[in-house]
């Protein structure tokens, strides 16, 4: 028989505020195996933790419950306290009377009452508990960022630096991402080129750091510390070590229509390929779609004009598998698409463009070379209007529009407003805004300063429609404060699209059994206390997956993913979860059931000798499971049809009893 | 709010729940009879939810909206600031001897051009 104690804790007035902690104390003193049992104000508080501490020293406690949060809040602190005094932590158990009880109902009778309830079952449940042992596990010392644009590569460093190997893996030809695209940056206006490219050549002669360009992950097994990852390398039709990037091919190939997407399509580039002059690696790229010789073998210029023999048209996607402690997912952000804001004219004229459409305008390495003009007809443009929280903050069509805020559209519409005024200043610019938000270190000033030094016109209010006439965009808007229904003739109209994370984020995100919100924003462990950290044990966050960031933030968060990895990888090994599943040889009928459920590939069979009857024996296939690899997700232990697969700690007898506590 | 049963009303026979509103002004952005209103789509929206009702009932703006619905459908909230004013025109007129047309003003209206069916509609929209 145990012997419990039973604490429960006020959590101040949250838990006390709807439950009356005395009379739940109370009623558990009579629960079968329970020898103690209190209350306090803070159980977790260094008092509190004492409280219990001594209580099983004076009444030879056995087991431990205590009514309280949430397990994922306090649990491993409750354990710890049980290991100091003397008791295997796996003899705590928590009846979450918070999130669960107190936090849901308003009147004291019934939360009460479920506070009791949940008390009784956690009582049931450590009436069957049996002290456990965590096994142990390797860690593998290499690291894998998923994404290559800023935040991928400054996790990337900021990990090689403290010494272990990381690999990149970028789907697109080059490392940079978004930011390779931008022209200057806010709040400072350094040019996105001169601060980036200097990082991304660090990469490239990083002996710790390893390019997967071109590549995308397609297979993700295994557990924290020991990830089995395949990758995917997409036949680039050019041998990436042999290829010096002197671009000869490109200059050569006859099929130089094709629309180049670094540019957004607002010129073309030719069917082999260099992104950009800085790209990394900078290797050229044949793509498939365009290239004749690959569409029907007619052809076969680069190969003849480089000299150093790289192109190789047999080439063939390539898979490598490879092992990894800790994965940092940095896949960021695209903006929305515009096809369905009909009102703002985006298909119909090419002089209406997205903001990143518009750094690419004003972008010297761009398609005009820098120069401001109309993509329509090369003319500059002399009345500019902006439109911000294009598709942000609309959360009356999910097919739209984001309901969040896309958070950077206002520091850089005020960056292309105060940039065009500076350079054109015979331009008239307007920024039709809902809200100008700007928190952080030098935002509102900036966005001041284009107000009152540069005359950037700021209206209040919306535009509702645009209507391409002539050679001008007539842009019908609200201007609020006036209570005035504006008409403006303009030659350029920007819009300020929200942003959605990758597409591929989605997928991956199922791969690495890590959690997203309904926007498909990677989830944090914790939003406030675990920032970068994904809920699935190894694997972390960086950058514009997990929400709407501008650079500087980005970068912090890039910072603090690489410290947690590198907190991982120090260590030689892990701790495991004792709650893992085992099976019972007796019962066992080798059916594959569990093998086929497993996520973790933790199962195997073994033929076992049994003894029988007269001294014959019998060959029977059995369940075996990995330790190791088996993460307790329990999934096994519904789809056995014979009962024998069990979890340690979450045994069908405990669950069971719990349930039997809470129907009596 | 001096008009609270008023308010409910509005907003039942609307279906509209103005605190939705995050006073953008697309709709009023929209509106193509934005220059014959005294009372614009947003404003329509902020007064109701604010009860200022009576201003609203006694302006010709009622009668000015066109139900083109470009308000309800650029609204980035789904507000629908053209059922809210439909709902202050069906008050309006609803009230005793407030028809807004009466039938011995048509003959004065009419035009060799105009059809039937708009008479009929008229009449549906302005009068009890
Ligand atoms: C118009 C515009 C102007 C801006 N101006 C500024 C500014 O002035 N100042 C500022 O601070 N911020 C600015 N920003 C914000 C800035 O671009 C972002 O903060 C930054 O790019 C976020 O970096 P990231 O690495 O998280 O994402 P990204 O730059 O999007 O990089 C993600 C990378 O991951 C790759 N990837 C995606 N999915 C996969 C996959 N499944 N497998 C492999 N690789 C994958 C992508 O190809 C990409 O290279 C601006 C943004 C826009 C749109
Ligand atoms: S083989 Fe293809 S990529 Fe090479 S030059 Fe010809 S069309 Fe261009
Ligand atoms: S950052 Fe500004 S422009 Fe962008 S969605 Fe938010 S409020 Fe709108
Ligand atoms: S468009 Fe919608 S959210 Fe914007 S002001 Fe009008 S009613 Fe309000
Ligand atoms: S429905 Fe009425 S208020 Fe709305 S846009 Fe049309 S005319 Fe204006």
């Amino acid at each position: 028989m145990q012997r419990i104690g039973v604490f429960v804790c006020w959590c101040g007035s949250n838990i006390a505020g709807t439950v009356d902690v005395q009379a739940v104390s109370d009623a558990l003193k009579n629960e079968p195996g329970v020898v103690f049992s209190t209350n306090y104000q803070y159980m977790c508080s260094q008092a509190g933790q004492d409280m219990i501490i001594n209580a099983v020293k004076e009444h030879n406690l056995t087991g431990i419950v205590v009514c309280s949060c949430s397990p994922r809040m306090h649990e491993a602190t409750f354990r710890r306290t049980a290991q100091a005094a003397g008791l295997n932590p796996y003899m705590v158990e928590i009846a979450n009377i918070r999130e669960q009880c107190s936090w849901v109902h308003k009147d004291i009778p019934t939360g009460t009452e479920k506070a009791i309830i949940l008390g009784k079952a956690a009582v049931a449940k450590v009436n069957l508990n049996t002290p456990l042992t965590p096994g142990e596990s390797p860690v593998t010392k290499r690291a894998l960022v998923i994404g290559g644009g800023i935040a991928g590569i400054q996790t990337a460093l900021d990990i090689a630096d403290a010494g272990f190997p990381v690999d990149i893996v970028e789907k697109k030809p080059t490392i940079g991402g978004k930011m390779a695209q931008l022209d200057k940056t806010f709040p400072t206006l350094d040019c996105a080129a001169c601060i980036l490219t200097p990082k991304m050549v660090d990469v490239a002669q990083n002996d710790k750091i390893r390019i997967f360009s071109y590549s995308e992950v397609t297979d993700v097994k295994g557990f924290v510390g020991n990830f089995d990852v395949t990758i995917k390398k997409n036949a680039r039709y050019v041998k990436e070590d042999i290829c010096t990037g002197c671009g000869a091919c490109v200059e050569k190939c006859p099929m130089k229509k094709v629309p180049n997407e670094f540019n957004l399509g607002m010129d073309n580039r030719s069917a082999i390929y260099i992104p950009f002059a800085q790209a990394v690696p900078k290797v050229a790229t044949i793509d498939p779609n365009a290239c004749n010789m690959l569409k029907n073998g007619k052809c076969g210029l680069c190969a003849r004009v480089c000299a150093a023999g790289a192109i190789d048209y047999t080439q063939k996607d390539e898979y490598i598998e490879e092992k990894y402690g800790a994965i940092v997912v940095a896949t960021g952000f695209n903006p929305i698409s515009m096809d369905k804001f009909d009102e703002f004219a985006y298909n119909q004229s090419k002089d209406v463009i997205t903001s990143l459409e518009f750094e690419r305008l004003t972008n010297a390495a761009g398609p005009t070379a820098g120069k401001l003009l109309r993509p329509s007809d090369g003319k500059h443009p002399h009345t500019i209007v902006f439109v911000q929280c294009v598709g942000s903050r609309c959360d009356a069509c999910a097919e739209k529009g984001k309901e969040y805020c896309s958070k950077i559209c206002c520091m850089y519409t005020a960056k292309h407003a105060m940039l065009t005024r500076d350079k054109y200043p015979d331009t008239d610019v307007y920024v039709f805004y809902i809200d100008v938000r700007t928190p952080g270190k030098n935002f509102d000033e900036f966005y001041r300063r284009a107000v009152e030094e540069y005359g950037v016109h700021y209206v209040k209010g919306m535009v509702g429609k645009v209507v391409p006439e002539g050679d001008k965009l007539k842009v019908q808007a609200s201007d609020l404060l006036e209570n005035k229904q504006l008409h403006i003739d303009a030659d350029l109209v920007v819009l300020a699209a929200a942003i959605e994370p990758d597409k591929s984020a989605r997928p991956l995100a199922t791969m690495l059994t890590a959690s997203m919100d309904t926007n498909d924003f990677f989830t944090e462990a914790h939003p406030k206390l675990r920032p970068v950290e994904s809920p699935t044990a190894g694997v972390f966050l960086s950058g514009a997956c997990q929400g709407p960031k501008d650079i500087p933030e980005t970068v912090s968060q890039a910072g603090a993913a690489a410290s947690k990895v590198i907190g991982l990888l120090a260590k030689d090994k892990l701790t495991g979860n004792p709650c893992i599943a085992h099976s019972n040889e007796l019962m066992c009928n080798g059916c594959s059931s569990c093998e086929r459920v497993c996520p973790y590939g933790a199962i195997t069979y073994e033929d076992k000798e049994f003894r029988m009857p007269d001294r014959t024996t019998l060959v029977r296939r059995i369940a075996v499971v990995n330790p190791a690899v088996c993460q307790g997700c329990g999934a096994c232990t519904v789809a056995c049809p014979s009962g024998a697969m069990d979890l340690h700690g979450f045994a069908s007898g405990q669950i069971m009893a719990e349930v039997d506590a809470i129907c009596k | 709010m001096n008009n609270k049963y008023l308010y409910e009303d509005l907003l039942r026979m609307s279906g509209v729940n103005p605190k939705k509103c995050m006073r953008c002004g697309k709709c009023s952005a929209t509106c193509p009879a934005y220059d014959e209103m005294e009372y614009h789509p947003h404003q329509f929206v902020s007064m109701v939810e604010n009860g200022d009702i009576e201003p609203l009932l006694n302006s010709d703006s009622l009668y000015k909206c066109l139900t083109c619905f470009a308000c309800v459908d650029r609204c980035p909230r789904g507000v629908e600031p053209a059922k809210l004013v439909e709902a202050v025109r069906l008050a309006a007129v609803r009230k005793q001897g407030a028809n807004h047309l009466k039938a011995d003003s048509v003959p004065d209206m009419l035009d060799d051009e105009t059809p039937q069916q708009l008479i009929v509609s008229a009449f549906r929209k302005y009068s009890k």
